[in-house]
């Protein structure tokens, strides 16, 4: 009955499901399980019925709300970058087949008590009523250093030295104002705080590059978004997964975790249909709350879901979607609040309704629904009869499972794109197989059943 | 009624459902490639496919057929997998009556789906050329088709009796029309993710 795996997987977030995936198209055993009866965990999409039960038990929903299953509602608010790692994953392992995209409209940043679409490239920022008329060339001139510099050619670095200065100093010498380097850091490279501009300037380079080329492939706004909502790219992979070889058994809570005498991970003892099995493996991958004792809490997050009426959406040119920036400087606070807004546009709840996702990371004492003042006031949100509220503890990892074979990934943090989780991704993968994640596209034919 | 109408294609998403192998790749095979494995492996790999079938001159419906690939196995199925689902085939053994007691729950389960109502669905017992071991007779399968009002059919993935039938009754049934004038209308376009990036779409005033 006891079977050996080359790898177990518990949990169904994106992260596990990813990992889960590609290991399977490499040949691995992999056997994939979550306590609960759905899939995708933290990152999974609610309907409303779920929904209530999460927040608001013992509560019924709204008749105003519609039916329960028109609603697909996240409970991370994240996007996807078009040219990011994540849409490069979903790309070259076809998972695009069974999930669908659209753009998110717009990304906006909160200024001067109004929001500001965010220019995304020189041209933009020349119209942009963000910035003043003699700041424009200077922000023009630094967009277009980004734009130009490759890292082989010396003369695009125009002289500096991007693992040693800083981002204040090249922004320094294009003479940015506060104003510029603030949305610049924010609102493009997606800083939530001040701590990037001391650093060396390579990272924030390269998000102001990944910021504009996802802009430039296919306009509007640099995000996409899945039909149906988040919780339908865990579920892709986990299909990837099964496509080839992965064994997935959702609804089935963990009785025991065996451990070797040496305290390296052994298997999981786990029921099925009232028998007890042993599943073993050398390898888990599991998401912090399978490994409570071996993780360690960084930060805590508020974040809000409010389910609106469109006409509380806060944008002026009739976007049915986007990302606005409420950034620190804005509200006094060091961390900005992200702010995500879908709806039916993108199947995501019924048509006339609109989601708000607003997230930050907890400053100080005052209560939660305070810190988030000013988003609230963005889409009118005076009572909290269709807002639900949730603090979460991030966690991370005590150790990086060389020792014991326990693989744990990091909670979905408070950036609004998912470039840190596929950053967790390809960091659990190098310590799993003890390689860097080269992405092939699969082709057609491996598809296809060898006949 | 316009005069230039060029050749239309109507795509629909076909889930096909069923217990371990009763036959359910091998039916698609044979739709797809005409082709028959006697040793074929429980599904890897090929559960994704597609076969255009000509339903009258100028039209063509295309299938994206999606395959199970395992996870019903522990009652694991991704809700994703009936998403939209505009078809369903709901495969049993006609020499195993255990099959099709798996595939009444199969029926139960669709039945349960938000979009029902909207689902074309076929109940197929494979292996007809079994005949000798046959353990399911024809007419109790096809009083449940009716009972439950699904189309339903014999067929044998391994000879290919029956087997374009399915595909071409399915066919039918379809909302062909809806789907064509449905295409006409949509605006905010869905993203290809796989085409390389252009920048021919204008991010604005460059
Ligand atoms: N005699 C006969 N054998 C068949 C027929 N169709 C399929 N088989 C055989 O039945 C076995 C299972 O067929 P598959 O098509 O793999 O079944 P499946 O339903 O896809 O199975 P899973 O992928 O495990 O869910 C294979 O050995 C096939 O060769 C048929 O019409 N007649
Ligand atoms: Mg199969």
């Amino acid at each position: 009955m006891d079977e050996e795996y080359d790898v177990i997987v518990l949990g169904t977030g994106l992260t596990e499901c990813v990992l889960s995936g590609l290991l399977s198209v490499e040949g691995k055993k992999v056997l994939h399980i979550d306590r609960q009866e759905y899939y995708g965990g933290e990152s999974a999409s609610l309907n409303l019925q779920q929904l209530y039960e999460k927040f608001k038990p013992g509560r019924t929903p709204d008749e105003s709300l519609g039916r329960s299953r028109d609603w697909c509602v996240d409970l991370i608010p994240k996007f996807l970058m078009a040219n990011g790692e994540l849409t490069n994953i979903l790309t070259h392992t076809n998972v695009t087949r069974y999930v669908e995209f659209k753009q998110i409209e717009g990304s906006f940043v909160y200024r001067w008590d109004k929001i500001n679409k965010i220019p995304a490239n020189e041209s933009e920022a020349i119209y942009s009523s963000l910035i003043g008329l003699f700041e424009k060339r200077r922000l023009r001139n630094f967009l277009q250093f980004v734009a130009n510099y490759r890292e082989d050619e010396v003369s695009t670095h125009k002289g500096f030295n991007l693992d040693v200065d800083t981002v204040d100093d090249v922004f320094n010498k294009y003479g940015l104002e506060e104003g510029s380097k603030n949305f610049i850091g924010h609102a493009m490279a997606l800083y939530d705080n001040d701590d990037y501009l001391t650093q060396p300037a390579r990272e924030t380079i390269e998000r102001v590059m990944l910021y504009a080329q996802s802009v430039a492939r296919f306009g509007k706004s640099p995000y996409l978004y899945p039909l149906y909502g988040l919780g339908e790219l865990p579920q892709g992979f986990s299909r990837l997964s099964a496509i080839y070889g992965g064994t997935f058994m959702l609804g089935t809570p963990i009785k025991e975790v065996l451990y070797e005498e040496d305290g390296s991970f052994k298997g999981v003892k786990i029921e099925i249909d009232g028998e007890e099995h042993i599943a073993k493996s050398k390898q888990v991958i599991a998401d912090p709350t399978y490994f409570p004792d071996l993780v360690k809490g960084t930060s805590k997050l508020i974040r809000t879901i409010s389910l609106i009426n469109n006409d509380q959406l806060p944008f002026r040119h009739n976007e049915n979607s986007g990302q606005i920036i409420i950034t620190g400087k804005e509200t006094k606070r060091t961390n900005d609040i992200y702010m995500a807004l879908i709806g039916a546009e993108h199947k995501a709840c019924p048509p006339g309704k609109s989601i708000a996702i607003c997230s930050t990371i907890i400053e100080g004492d005052k209560p939660p629904h305070i810190q988030l003042e000013t988003a609230f006031g963005l889409i009118k949100v005076k009572s909290f009869d269709h807002t639900f509220m949730g603090l979460s503890d991030l966690f991370e990892p005590l150790d990086d499972g060389s020792k014991n074979g326990i693989f744990i990934s990091k909670s979905y943090d408070a950036t609004s794109h998912f470039e840190s989780v596929t950053e967790d991704i390809k960091d659990i993968y190098f310590r799993v197989t003890g390689k860097p994640l080269k992405l092939t596209k699969l082709e057609e034919g491996e598809f296809n059943a060898t006949a | 009624m316009s005069a230039t109408q060029g050749p239309r294609l109507a795509q629909f998403k076909l889930v096909l459902l069923g217990e371990s192998a009763v036959g359910k790749s091998s039916i698609v095979h044979r739709f797809v490639k005409d082709s028959f494995d006697d040793f074929r492996e429980s599904t890897i790999g090929a559960a994704f496919l597609t076969q255009t079938l000509k339903i009258n001159d100028n039209t063509s419906v295309k299938f994206e057929i999606w395959d199970t690939a395992g996870q019903e196995r522990y009652k694991s199925l991704a809700p994703m997998y009936y998403r939209n689902a505009n078809a369903a085939v709901v495969v049993y053994d006609i020499t195993q009556s255990a099959s099709l007691e798996r595939a009444k729950v199969w029926i139960k389960e669709l039945q349960r789906q938000p979009n029902y109502q909207d689902v074309t669905i076929a109940l197929v017992g494979n292996k007809l050329d079994l005949e000798e071991e046959r353990q399911v007779s024809e007419e109790d399968a096809k009083l449940l088709a009716e009972q439950e009002g699904l189309l339903f059919f014999e067929v044998s993935a391994k000879s290919g009796d029956g087997v374009l039938n399915i595909f071409q009754e399915i066919a039918k049934k379809l909302p062909v029309e809806e789907q064509l004038n449905k295409i006409h209308q949509k605006s905010a376009s869905k993203v290809n993710l796989q085409r390389p990036s252009t920048n021919n779409q204008t991010t604005c005033c460059a």
